[in-house]
């Protein structure tokens, strides 16, 4: 980290950014404690962000923990990513009113300004997947690209990443390297803590001048330093994903996937909670009187039935199939098209898994 | 991103059209081609139009309050701006669609997909294999490569449906079968002795045909078991693999790879596909439930 860019502050600094972006008109979007998880919601005042807790996760296990400090970042990342602002679970494209004989079209709302508070360096680097998806192919989101351009991302470094996160195989963490305005470092110091803030564009910067902030000491980059591999080193899960991308196209036909298609329940949670995932439908919902009618945009997943439905039947009927394509496209053929892995290994597909399926241990057995 | 350049960049952005967005169209002409399958020919509502198409792409069209489907482009012969599109009646937007009047509204967008690469037929036989309303996307080429006839080699037609009763484009058919300069062929799976025609699969008609099969370009389309004996059809007369092009079915519904539902191994069959050819697809078309 280059030094100019780097400052310090504590909590009253932190506030005083929520202040100054609330000012601005932004819708804020961070970390808070409800349904007994860390999830995401519009935060309105500074407070409302979790504040004092860990977690723990393992397979299909997730329990949140209070902590004697008043850590703000001492957790892994909760089911919810920030994808759900940027590419909404439900969505109105557009209205329409009318009849068969003559109708008229109405375009759906456009997205708010928002800032998200707290994107870990996994999360981050789904945003920049669901760019290259949604922004760099031959046809552009619209949507998506307006929320994106009106974005204020606030990254943070992730310093005890849990059981099931693995951003050191994906190259995705534990430090945002990129790709943000700001990014926070909570540093632990014995029961007190304080920030490194991190400028990563001119928004940025233009926002960190208007804080009270110091500059930061070679002890205090340090710190961060030896917070960041004692982080990086804690994840004890591995995989290669360039030779996992590789595995996958040889192994089409395995006899492993009749056993994990005997385990998976096919309840699409993995897609759910993972922040690259990006399938959807289109539902229409016309009013009664048949003059009116909406059609949504609604996360789909590739564990429905209906998902792969042509005219005559189900092309994935049976669940086996359905964990080969979510996989295989997860870790393979995304390469092929969009350049990368879909897998930023966050672990929520381990943690959120109500059987407890492994994506890398299933890559295992299917090595062997 | 700089703060003050982001007006401007929503001010480029706010002048494309949303993908999601149809435009309007009005039905000119409707013509049944047999028990639930009709033709509709859609002219724009306003100004607007859509780009112009080319063989082997589609539209998703839109049906008031029912819903959206993806549907080729099955005549090319217009050249001004109106569509003609076929469509089978087999579920709840397709049947609305077979229920519209002249003068009715629909929702158009699109093109979507890639074309049959006709410039590769050029000096060469070519064969086109139909599997029922595997015709309709076909039937675009089949008009282009008549429309420049001398640039073309040895032209087959075969058409395969399941029974008489299934056949359609009988007007085209006609024309077909007096057309010296082409081979027309149609098969049935199923007839009742009123038939004087083949019986049998679509793909013994290639037996019959003539070409010179180092030097000839195949182009097929219908249900995906044709397609994998067509394709073995093909291959057993010593048409070279690379020079035989298919297109693939599934589940859409943005058609510009952002719903996910059409992937098909590596591809999203909306914007790789529907046309593919033969290499591009191999290893994939024998894989059960991909």
């Amino acid at each position: 980290m280059a030094k100019q860019h780097a400052f310090r502050t504590d909590t009253q600094g932190l506030e005083s950014l929520f202040a100054l972006l609330s000012d601005q008109g932004y819708a804020q979007m961070g970390p808070v404690v409800r349904d007994g998880a860390i999830m995401l919601g519009e935060i309105n005042s500074f407070d409302e962000l979790a504040q004092g807790y860990t977690d723990e996760q393992a397979k299909g296990h997730y329990r949140i923990k209070p902590i004697p400090t008043r850590g703000l970042f001492q957790y892994a990342v909760g089911p919810q990513s920030f994808k759900q602002y940027l590419h909404p679970p439900r969505r109105k494209l557009w209205s329409t009113h009318g009849s068969q004989e003559k109708f008229t079209i109405e375009e759906g709302n456009e997205p708010e300004k928002m800032v998200f508070w707290g994107v870990r360096s996994c999360d981050l680097e789904a945003i920049k997947i669901l760019d290259r998806i949604f922004l760099e192919g031959a046809f552009v989101n619209k949507w998506y690209q307006q929320a994106r351009e009106q974005l204020v991302i606030i990254a943070a470094s992730c310093p005890v990443p849990s059981a099931n996160c693995f951003c050191t195989s994906t190259n995705t963490g534990p430090k945002p390297e990129s790709d943000f305005d700001i990014a926070i470092h909570e540093i632990m110091d014995h029961d007190c803590c304080y920030y490194i803030l991190e400028t990563g564009s001119h928004k940025g910067e233009k926002l960190i001048q208007k804080l009270r902030i110091q500059k930061v000491s070679e002890e205090e980059l340090d710190s961060l330093e030896r917070m960041i591999e004692k982080a990086a080193s804690s994840m004890e899960k591995r995989f290669e994903p360039a030779e996992a991308a590789d595995l996958l196209k040889k192994t089409l036909e395995h006899k492993h996937w009749d056993e994990v298609g005997s385990r998976c329940l096919s309840c699409a949670n993995c897609t759910m909670v993972c922040p690259t995932c990006f399938c959807t439908s289109t539902e229409d919902i016309t009013e009664i009187t048949g003059e009116h009618s909406e059609r949504w945009l609604r996360w789909d997943s590739c564990f429905n039935g209906d998902f792969s439905y042509i005219h005559g039947g189900k092309i994935r009927d049976s669940t086996r199939s359905r964990y080969r394509q979510w996989m295989t496209h997860k870790l393979s053929y995304w390469y092929e098209q969009f350049g990368t892995s879909g897998c930023v290994g966050c672990g929520r597909c381990i943690t959120w898994c109500p059987v407890g399926i492994d994506i890398i241990e299933e890559l295992e057995a299917l090595a062997r | 991103m700089a703060q003050e350049s982001d007006h401007a960049e929503v001010n480029r952005q706010s002048l494309q059209r949303d993908i999601w967005l149809p435009l309007l169209y009005t039905v000119k002409e409707k013509k049944t081609e047999n028990r639930g399958i009709v033709t509709l020919t859609l002219a724009p509502s306003a100004e607007e139009a859509i780009e112009p198409m080319e063989p082997g792409q589609f539209n998703m069209l839109y049906a008031f309050g029912i819903g959206e489907i993806p549907i080729s482009i099955s005549s090319l012969w217009n050249l001004q701006s109106t569509l003609v599109h076929t469509i089978q009646d087999v579920g709840a937007v397709s049947k609305a669609f077979c229920d519209l009047s002249t003068g009715d509204q629909v929702g158009v967008r699109g093109p979507y997909g890639t074309r049959w690469p006709l410039n590769k037929a050029k000096n060469k036989d070519v064969i086109i294999l139909a599997g029922g309303v595997g015709m309709v996307p076909l039937r675009p080429l089949i008009e282009r490569i008549l429309n420049d006839r001398s640039r073309y080699g040895k032209l087959n037609v075969l058409f395969g449906a399941r029974s008489p009763e299934n056949i359609i484009f009988h007007q085209d058919i006609i024309s077909w079968q007096a057309d010296p300069t082409l081979n027309f062929q149609i098969t049935v799976d199923h007839a009742y002795s009123n038939w004087r025609g083949h019986v049998g699969v679509v793909t013994y008609l290639i037996e019959e045909a003539n070409f010179d099969p180092e030097n000839t370009i195949a182009f097929i389309c219908g249900p995906e078991i044709m397609m994998r004996y067509a394709v073995h059809a093909c291959l057993d007369a010593n048409v070279p693999t690379d020079h035989i092009f298919l297109s693939i079915e599934r589940n859409m519904k943005c058609a510009t790879g952002f719903c996910g539902h059409c992937q098909y191994g590596p591809f999203f069959v909306c914007k790789d596909g529907a046309v593919f050819s033969y290499p591009q697809v191999k290893i994939y078309l024998n894989i059960a439930e991909l």
